[in-house]
């Protein structure tokens, strides 16, 4: 294979500008929170912030406080926990197949969790979020599985076999799903408001149940995330330098699984998070993974909270779903980026 | 790699044949003659081999030569035509950007050609369940004319997007996937808000399909290869010169920009020409490509066997489609489902190969 990804043939040529730092982390923190409070304030209905926070701590039964409690708590907490989720998702991906164009997705995680919630709705007539959630969870987690079988050496994954194989494994997952999709127009009903992605009408429990994978995922991400500095000169000179190139990647690539296939249990496919967040916080970040993958974290909470209220606001009094708002708003900021910046190169 | 070049010299005159792409692209114009003819031969009345092509040299009864040359001729001629088109021109932009993601589908040129069909189809309502949002101009447009402005407006939009001093392939690449996703979240948009009639029959042509497709969808497809085709092949030398980077292609004489657009061009054309005919076969510019370079073993995709096995594929889902399914499934799906398995039989034998 001597198509390569251009990050490896074009070693980084520029020092980078900006490096992580403690005083971006506290910026960021900040901004969460004020995400996560515009969140919590803004809906169909106007319900005066003080209320907000006095029916937070104290619920009283009113409707106020069941909207807060049943409503804008849960998806606050599970736009967050995606966001989370799909951008340290990301920037292991990137690092770990060294591709700047690889995202979660690529894993076949969606195309699995779509054919098993679809195989939900068709055969066995799922019709709850919490219902499809788990078979998100195993489809997702399965479809990975695979994917890392076929694109792994006896050396350990191949960064670009593994992402070959996760667009074949996906091409072919999704063939199933159509060919189930197009026979059965119920499913496609029922399909075609999953597979969009939205954090609305689901209540706290799908976070509780997808709580246990996304702390294993973050764990592994926090123990794998420093060797990818070492990871980045290749694997010999990893391996030379005293690392276990093989153990890292076994363990990214299971973080990934785990954080994704969560993230799509909970709230559907949200395409491009895995995708822009990683290059936004190598912007503000440089090189240094152990700084890229909490700003990736703390930037992919961000922008998911954020495009779930303004899709609550602009078709006001319809709502406009998480994966739309997210790709509409995503897209021409990435491209901005592009644009503007001599992006790192990985 | 080997090496894969053999000098062959007539009198004065040498070139080199790349022998093992030259073995792979002869060995697959005899599977796709094979399939022409069964495609041709086999479907709801089968007609024997023989008939077919006495038939085809004008020699044939009145009743197989509707059949054959009014009925399946055409369509298998689409599909001959959009596998040739998708596979070379995967092979181009996986080449220009020096990227195996870089395929047509990912640069968004697909997404912009779905966003038009899906608004003409839910917009006029035109699945035939009537009662269109809107009529009058969008619904004169029709699906293919909507796919095919489509596409190409959102090929000269990545281009002025990704114009910076120049064209960079991985910016053209990165622009192009902020495309397709913003053009992806419109179609889900318009699915969502539609009528399921409209979003069911905007999901079959979503997936692709060459069912009766006759020689108006042929005609135009023949005339953008008769063009793009050896224009493509002229960029050969210029391609090759390319894959040492930017730089050493401007050193060996290489007219950077020229080609750039040119190779650009010629993809974006092949791309919107097939999709407009048939739909967006996503698999086909992606796989193929991946599949011939393995075959023949080279530094880059190669154009001749990609066109092959790009029409061997389409050919053969055509005939899936037709012959072997008991209920009819669109195209695009099988293509994915023959491509899919056989991507990722190479990745696994080319990785023991490796291991070993």
């Amino acid at each position: 294979m001597t198509t390569t990804a251009p990050g490896i043939s074009a070693p980084p040529r520029t020092t980078p500008l900006r490096r992580g730092s403690l005083r971006g982390t506290a910026l960021l923190v900040a901004l969460l929170v004020l995400a996560a409070a515009v969140s919590m304030a803004v809906g169909a209905r106007n319900i005066p912030l003080s209320t907000v926070i006095d029916v937070l701590f104290n619920p009283d039964g009113s409707e106020a406080s069941t909207i807060v409690h049943e409503l804008r708590l849960p998806r606050t907490v599970l736009a967050l926990a995606v966001g989370v989720a799909l951008g340290v998702a990301g920037a292991l991906m990137q690092g770990h197949t060294r591709n700047p164009l690889a995202e979660p997705g690529l894993l076949g995680v969606s195309a699995g969790a779509a054919f098993a919630v679809v195989v939900g709705i068709f055969a066995f007539g799922v019709t709850d979020l919490s219902g499809y959630a788990w078979f998100s969870l195993a489809g997702a987690g399965l479809a990975a599985i695979v994917v890392f079988a076929i694109g792994s050496t006896r050396g350990g994954p191949n960064p670009v076999s593994l992402v070959l194989a996760g667009a074949a494994v996906t091409a072919l997952l999704n063939a199933l799903t159509q060919s189930i999709v197009l026979r059965d127009w119920e499913t496609l009903d029922d399909y075609r408001f999953w597979v969009v992605g939205s954090a609305s009408g689901r209540s706290i429990d799908v976070f509780w149940q997808v709580l246990p994978f996304l702390l294993a995922g973050m764990l592994l991400a926090a123990i794998s995330a420093p060797g990818l500095n070492l990871l980045q000169l290749g694997d010999d000179v990893a391996a030379s330098l005293g690392m276990h190139p093989m153990r890292h990647k076994v363990m990214g690539v299971a973080a990934v699984m785990l954080l994704a296939g969560a993230a799509t249990a909970a709230c559907g496919p949200i395409v491009f998070v895995g995708l822009v967040v990683p290059h936004v916080a190598r912007y503000f970040a440089g090189v240094d993974y152990r700084w890229i993958v909490p700003y990736a974290a703390m930037l992919g909470g961000l922008l998911v909270v954020l495009a779930d209220v303004i899709g609550r606001v602009v078709v006001r009094p319809g709502e406009l779903q998480v994966g739309i708002v997210m790709a509409l708003i995503g897209g021409p900021i990435f491209i901005v980026l592009v644009r503007r910046t001599k992006m790192v190169r990985i | 790699m080997a090496t894969i070049s053999t000098p062959l010299r007539i009198g004065v005159a040498s070139w080199l044949v790349p022998m093992r792409a030259a073995a792979v692209t002869i060995a697959g114009l005899g599977v796709l003659f094979f399939l022409i003819a069964l495609d041709l031969a086999l479907g709801d009345f089968d007609i024997p081999l023989s008939d077919v092509v006495a038939t085809l040299f004008g020699g044939g009864d009145p009743a197989s030569e509707f059949i054959v040359m009014e009925l399946r001729l055409p369509q298998t001629l689409v599909a001959v035509l959009v596998g040739v088109a998708l596979g070379l021109s995967g092979a181009l932009t996986q080449t220009f950007a020096r990227n195996p993601l870089a395929s047509p589908d990912i640069l968004g040129i697909l997404e912009g050609a779905a966003f038009g069909a899906v608004a003409v189809i839910v917009l006029t309502g035109s699945s035939g369940y009537g009662g269109g949002l809107v009529t009058g101009t969008l619904q004169e447009i029709g699906v293919p004319l909507a796919a095919f402005i489509g596409a190409m407006a959102t090929a000269a939009l990545l281009y002025v997007l990704s114009w910076r001093r120049g064209i960079d392939g991985q910016r053209l690449v990165l622009i192009g996937i902020g495309l397709g996703a913003t053009l992806t979240a419109l179609t889900s948009w318009l699915l969502v808000r539609a009528r399921i009639q409209d979003a069911a029959s905007a999901q079959v042509w979503l997936n692709g399909s060459l069912t009766s497709r006759g020689w108006e969808h042929a005609l135009p497809l023949l005339g953008t290869l008769a063009v793009l085709v050896p224009v493509s092949l002229l960029l050969v030398h210029a391609l090759n010169a390319m894959q040492l980077g930017d730089d050493s292609a401007r050193g060996l004489g290489v007219k950077l920009q020229v080609t750039q657009l040119l190779t650009l061009v010629a993809a974006v054309g092949l791309v919107s020409v097939a999709v407009s005919a048939v739909g967006p076969l996503e698999f086909v510019a992606f796989v193929v490509p991946q599949v011939a370079l393995r075959l023949t073993g080279g530094s880059r995709p190669p154009m001749l066997a990609s066109m092959v096995l790009g029409a061997c594929l389409v050919v053969g889902a055509d005939l899936v489609t037709r012959v072997v399914l008991p209920f009819a499934l669109p195209a695009g799906l099988v293509t994915a489902a023959i491509g899919a398995p056989y991507l990722i039989y190479l990745l696994i034998r080319t990785n023991r190969k490796v291991s070993a």
